[in-house]
């Protein structure tokens, strides 16, 4: 018997199934909200497309991130990178802090309008999160275990493969969902650029003083990131009890 | 055979161990005790280099054990470690099957060694093969760290406080297990333990070390009678003096001839054990049973006192 939670998202995602494949279904609910005559669905563009280009951006953009924090954490936990963890915690901090609006203006002179600003902007918004967790959770391995790996006679590529990766998994597993949910909710101001993502209908409800494009655009990436972050939240669950770590 | 020659080692302006020369023979148990601080960990683990020496060689086999590499050393040398230190993501016998594995053994090899030793340390291999280390209790999990030392079948085993996180009824347990195991596979020891208990249940020899230093090295009985400093004394402590030189000896080796009333003690007891049972049992001697049931003659009072008195 699925729980009342799965029940709930598996409810979400068949609305938002329904309003891809039957907007018109949901005309009345959003009537209420615009001026006549003006549109209550968005009408200048397939929604279901856009949410997939959206969900590509924030796909590719965190897959990005997420080998270079990673890789970048593995660096710097080994002996011979150790001396590299400020360097790469601050230039990975300035990524955080670094505002990705004004990553979209100072890319867009140097990549134009499109994608790649926003590509770059979420790449470097996401690396902290991935960044920080697999920090943690490579230096937080229990010491008898990696004492007994080494005991063993495991070489250094052996132990980090087959000891600390699969261990410190979940808590990696754990930033990047961050990293995706902040992406997913990111992504939006990409359009203020001239990438295609679900931005676009929140910008465009702006520009036309049309609430009900706004809230569309706005719950399709709310309801995509629950649901994401909650399959995610599954998936690492799942890794950290087989694992019991 | 295993050979310090000289060994040293220094962390920045301390000296962890100093100039430690001694030889372990082939196949006996050999306990390294010491306080805390003493260096005794760091001496055993130069042995597998998890820790290189500033100076001096281990000999293994009168081999430099730096001749080759760290991790090939340590594929050879069984190294078992308090609180097991047990891959938590893997099963148990993924667990014992590391080192194999690790050298490349064939699956079905892979799988009758872990059987066997799974069988050997009375863990049913149809039940416990598929387990994870957190379904375990501690007794079990120690056993299989014991398993995965064992499982390549080296000649040398180093064991840092293996029994240290254990009750003292496991542990009691844990320690004859691998007297018989170190019987069976004639494999040779090195244990490291604070508890001069086990070191004298345990030892063929026993190391003591103080800051660094081995204060002497000699087996269990020499040592109770002949303490080689003040430090060694206090460590044996002097009124357990009599009863742990009874505890080194079976009662088979105090039979007298002769018959006596009771419950017959096994031969196998220890002395120790077996002048607890004349104590309480209230008589001057009792009959002593081999094995198999035989009565091989008594003990008696008098003659374990004599023996628990200082040898002239």
């Amino acid at each position: 018997m699925p729980s009342l939670a799965t029940l709930l998202r598996l409810a979400a995602l068949l609305v938002l199934l329904a309003f891809f494949l039957q907007p018109a279904w949901f005309e009345p609910l959003l009537r209420p909200l615009v001026q006549a005559n003006a549109p209550a669905i968005y009408d200048r563009g397939n929604l279901f497309w856009l949410t997939m280009l959206h969900l590509r951006t924030v796909f590719v953009a965190t897959l990005a991130a997420a080998l270079v924090a990673v890789s970048l954490a593995i660096l710097v936990t080994r002996e011979a990178g150790a001396e590299f963890l400020p360097l790469s915690r601050s230039l990975v901090n300035i990524g955080q802090t670094f505002p990705p609006v004004a990553v979209l203006a100072l890319a867009v002179p140097i990549f134009g309008f499109g994608e790649k600003p926003t590509l770059i902007a979420l790449f470097l918004y996401g690396l902290l999160p991935i960044f920080e967790n697999a920090l943690t959770g490579l230096t937080t391995l229990p010491p008898a275990v990696m004492e007994a790996a080494r005991g063993a006679g495991m070489t250094e590529r052996q132990r980090l493969f087959k000891i600390e990766l699969p261990l410190a998994l979940p808590v990696i597993l754990t930033g990047i969902r961050l990293s995706v949910v902040i992406s997913l909710a990111t992504a939006t101001i990409g359009s203020t650029v001239a990438a295609r993502t679900l931005g676009e209908v929140i910008i465009a409800g702006l520009q036309s003083n049309n609430l009900a494009f706004v809230l569309q655009g706005g719950l399709i990436v709310a309801v995509l990131a629950v649901l994401i972050h909650d399959a995610l939240q599954g998936l690492e669950r799942a890794l950290a009890g087989r694992a019991h770590v | 055979m295993i050979e310090f020659d000289q060994i040293t080692k220094h962390y920045g302006d301390t000296e962890v161990v100093s100039d430690v020369s001694l030889t372990v023979e082939p196949h006996t148990i050999t306990v390294v005790v010491g306080t805390s601080g003493s260096g005794k960990t760091t001496l055993i683990r130069m042995v597998n280099r998890l820790v290189e020496p500033t100076s001096g060689v281990i000999r293994i086999d009168g081999e430099d054990n730096r001749s080759i590499p760290a991790f090939e050393l340590r594929r050879r040398i069984g190294y078992a470690i308090q609180g097991h230190g047990l891959f938590p993501h893997r099963t148990v016998a993924q667990n014992i099957a590391t080192v194999p594995i690790l050298l490349g053994w064939g699956k079905a090899r892979v799988k009758a060694k872990v059987e066997e030793l799974l069988t050997l340390f009375q863990l049913d291999p149809s039940f416990f093969a598929e387990r994870y280390p957190h379904e375990l209790s501690g007794g079990q999990q120690q056993r299989v760290g014991v398993a995965r030392a064992l499982a390549a079948e080296p000649n040398l085993l180093l064991m840092d406080e293996p029994f240290g996180a254990l009750d003292p009824i496991i542990r009691a347990k844990a320690q004859d297990d691998l007297l018989a195991i170190q019987k069976h596979f004639g494999t040779t020891i090195i244990l490291v333990t604070h508890d001069m208990e086990e070191a004298f249940h345990l030892a063929d020899r026993i190391a003591v070390m103080d800051k660094g230093e081995v204060l002497q090295y000699a087996n269990p009985a020499e040592m109770l009678v002949r303490p080689a400093t003040p430090f060694v004394e206090a460590l044996i402590g002097a009124s357990e003096r009599p009863f742990r030189l009874l505890a080194i000896e079976r009662a088979g080796d105090a039979v007298e001839p002769g018959a006596a009333e009771g419950t017959p003690i096994p031969a196998s007891l220890s002395q120790r054990d077996a002048l607890s049972q004349l104590l309480w049992s209230g008589r001057p001697a009792l009959p002593v049973a081999a094995a198999d049931g035989a009565i091989l003659g008594k003990v008696s009072l008098e003659g374990l006192v004599k023996r628990a008195a200082r040898p002239r």
